[in-house]
């Protein structure tokens, strides 16, 4: 298929006018020796806006796919001394890229840590540094990062005036030297200043000091493939009913309908909450994260399955499969040689329009403490931590972890639009 | 019409009793419910009151009966209003779920009718302006409130109106009000918190809204008699909203089915970021805490909920579109 699919430039196709060709379109005209699956490409390929939205998601997989490698952390590496750290700021020292590092101290007020950067200490940015240990593909024990920091000498000149000015947030020293005085000396302790190794945070620190980028990128892993798994599902559950229902009729198809229907009229959402949250709670992450994509298809199947059976329904009457049976091919066989390729495209269509909701549906879930469970990330568990609006007014870089969700899922949507459009012979 | 009616109530009181078993069944599956810390609660504290109420309990509840018995038990009073206990909060589910069921309700149908106002006139006007600047401008609205997850765009809302409009923010009412009888200061009050959620909501329902209505519209005016109007030379207004919008809406009707369940979870949803007195934070917290009886009645009556919306849809359908009378009868 893939083949097919490069060779559909005008230039490639042939003069010739075949059977498939369609009066009414005139670029369609010459296009006689394109497959099926080459119309769809090329229609498709005209809507930009859904090119885009595939090449997204591409790129965005791939980053899941190498984000320990890409992420500077674990994403469980834990350093309470920088306890919501603000998102670095990178200074430049001697032509170099640097970090500076960060001193952290308690206001006793609002008891919210404060940090001060302390530009000294600044260490250059490494690319392919040695740094938390990770399985990447699940095969390969690697420790080698795309960027960091190591352990190693200050950068020199960091402390210059010069270097100082260059930071131009950075703020003085000790902006609580005026206030020290004042108190009395059983509080002075906690306004020790802490001075921590420099440690890059792009995206900001959480609570426990994790790194937000390191856990958004590991946690694509989750949020992405669940959706995937969980549509998966639902479409082997989805064909099977749907084509049974539809094929057979009779007592078969009321009993399948009357499923789907009390599964629909049951709210989605309270559904899935009911079902995760009657799910043992002591998994492992690989067991919860199957278990939540089986409760996503539970609910998922039945929309899949409707739309299959009214193309089933539709195909049972027409001649072709008249004559497949007629030259006595099995029931089984008709559904899966005949009536399901004919159906693919249309299949892949609602899959993929389907693939959002199953995000959505994870992040929902674990964002009210019912889906993935922590120690387990994804986007969704991340967003838990934005839930108090307190914190988040303060650590406003907790709540960046949505923009990839939102990013994915109007993805999704437009490649889905865009493929409903092109599988569609008659769409204009 | 009658058989039709009579044939959708039979339907429906058969899913509401099928629901009430499955609804029940999944609540009650998990082990280590919040009657089983009750009890044991109580019999840590001994003594003749304890050991009686512990029996009374096991009695009332069915503790020791299998599921069916148990599942009698709590339907057979269930039907009189009585749904049992919350262990957690320590009163009758009965009075907790009314009053938020109430207010859910009156959310969703206030979301419902703007989301449909709204949506009808967009839809109309993407369509016949299709591929134009605004039909576009539309388009990237409609996916953005579809991408959105309404918990972060009530996050969302909920910061612009801390920081920028400086409000107070969550629950319904301020604090000040919270115990004073209603008066017009105290209405300004509610409208002041109410908009979030209802913001929220209709963003989410509108999108999907005015994307069928826009889709259906465009296939309906590449019909054959869209073009005769045309060519009978009727004002293009007239072509569009009596010929052509009037038979796009059955879709929009039927489209009910799933606006409600998503207004629904949508607000279910949102009222746990917003904390307000309605289901949502109620029901999940019964669910994380095992408070089976106050999980399962909120279930059933969502669930019941939305098979009456959608017997309301059918019957609207079939005052609206004759082929559908005449199909069911």
């Amino acid at each position: 298929m893939t083949s097919r699919v490069h060779s559909t430039s005008p230039d490639a196709a042939s003069d010739q006018a075949g059977p498939d060709a369609r009066p009414d379109a005139t670029e369609e005209a010459r296009s006689s020796e394109i497959s099926q699956w080459g119309l769809i490409w090329r229609r498709f390929s005209r809507n930009r806006l859904s090119v885009w939205a595939l090449r997204t998601l591409l790129l965005m997989y791939g980053l899941a796919v190498f984000a320990p490698f890409l992420a500077p952390y674990g994403a469980d590496r834990i350093d309470t001394n920088h306890s919501y750290a603000e998102p670095t700021r990178m200074v430049f020292i001697d032509g170099q890229l640097a970090v500076c590092a960060l001193e952290q101290s308690l206001d006793p007020f609002l008891l919210k840590y404060r940090y001060v950067d302390d530009c000294s200490r600044a260490r250059p940015l490494e690319f392919l540094p040695k740094g938390d240990p990770y399985w990447l593909f699940g095969l390969f024990k690697l420790d080698v990062h795309l960027f960091g920091i190591t352990a190693g000498e200050p950068l020199k000149g960091g402390a210059s005036p010069a270097n100082a000015a260059a930071t131009p947030t950075a703020a003085p020293a000790d902006p609580l030297a005026s206030f020290r005085v004042q108190q009395p000396d059983s509080v002075a302790p906690k306004l020790d200043t802490i001075k921590n190794p420099p440690k890059i945070y792009f995206l900001g620190a959480d609570q426990q000091g994790r790194d937000v980028l390191s856990r958004m990128l590991v946690g694509s892993q989750v949020s992405l493939t669940v959706g995937l798994v969980g549509v998966f599902l639902s479409l082997t559950i989805g064909s099977v009913m749907g084509a049974t229902s539809g094929y057979l009729g009779g007592t078969w198809d009321n009993v399948i309908q009357r499923t789907i229907e009390i599964i629909r009229s049951v709210p989605t959402l309270p559904l899935w909450a009911a079902i995760a949250a009657a799910l043992p709670r002591t998994t492992t992450i690989v067991q919860r994260y199957f278990l939540i994509t089986l409760v996503l298809s539970l609910v998922g199947w039945t929309g899949l399955a409707r739309e299959l059976r009214g193309k089933v329904m539709a195909y049972r009457s027409l001649d072709y499969i008249a004559a497949a049976r007629l030259a006595g091919s099995s029931h089984l066989r008709i559904i899966l040689a005949h009536m399901l390729p004919n159906a693919a495209s249309h299949i892949i269509v609602v899959a993929t329009l389907a693939v959002p909701y199953s995000i959505l549906g994870e992040t929902t879930l674990s964002f009210l403490g019912l889906g993935m469970l922590p120690p387990a990330v994804s986007w969704g568990v991340l967003l838990k931590d934005a839930q108090q609006l307190d914190s988040v007014l303060i650590h406003p870089w907790m709540l960046i972890p949505a923009l990839p969700v939102v990013l994915t899922v109007a993805c999704y949507f437009l490649l889905g639009d865009g493929l409903r459009d092109a599988v569609d012979p008659y769409s204009s | 019409m009658a058989t039709f009616l009579i044939r959708r109530f039979a339907a429906m009181v058969f899913a509401v009793a099928l629901i009430s078993v499955l609804s029940f069944i999944l609540i009650e599956l998990p082990p280590g419910s919040a009657l089983d810390s009750k009890i044991s609660q109580l019999r840590q504290s001994g003594g003749e009151i304890s050991a009686e109420q512990i029996r009374a309990l096991e009695d009332r509840y069915g503790l020791n009966d299998p599921i069916h018995v148990k599942y009698t038990k709590w339907i057979s009073r269930a039907v009189t209003g009585d749904f049992g206990q919350s262990f957690t909060m320590d009163q009758p589910v009965s009075t907790l779920i009314w009053t938020r069921l109430g207010f859910s309700i009156g959310l969703s149908l206030f979301a419902l009718i703007f989301s449909w106002g709204i949506s009808i006139p967009v839809g109309v006007y993407s369509a016949t302006h299709r591929h134009s600047l605004p039909d576009y401008v539309i388009q990237i609205l409609q996916f953005l409130g579809v991408a959105i997850p309404q918990f972060l765009f009530a996050l969302v809302l909920l910061i612009f109106s801390a920081t920028v409009l400086g409000q107070e923010v969550g629950t319904l009412f301020s604090r000040e009000y919270q115990n004073e009888p209603m008066s017009l200061a105290k209405l300004v009050d509610f409208a002041k918190h109410i908009w979030i959620p209802i913001v929220v909501l209709i963003a989410g329902g509108t999108a999907s809204l005015t994307r069928i209505m826009r889709a259906n519209l465009l296939d309906v005016l590449g019909q054959q008699y869209v073009q005769t109007a045309r060519a009978k030379g009727l004002h293009e207004r007239r072509v569009i909203w009596r010929h052509a919008v009037r038979n796009a809406l059955h879709p929009l009707v039927m489209a009910l089915g799933t606006t409600l369940p998503t207004l629904i979870s949508g607000e279910v949803v949102i009222s746990i970021v917003l904390n307000l007195p309605t289901t949502g934070p109620l029901y999940i917290r019964a669910l994380i805490q095992k408070d089976m009886y106050l999980g399962v009645t909120f279930l059933l009556m969502l669930s019941i909920l939305l098979i009456v919306g959608n017997l309301f849809a059918d019957l609207l359908l079939a005052w609206v579109d004759p082929r559908v009378r005449l199909d069911e009868s």
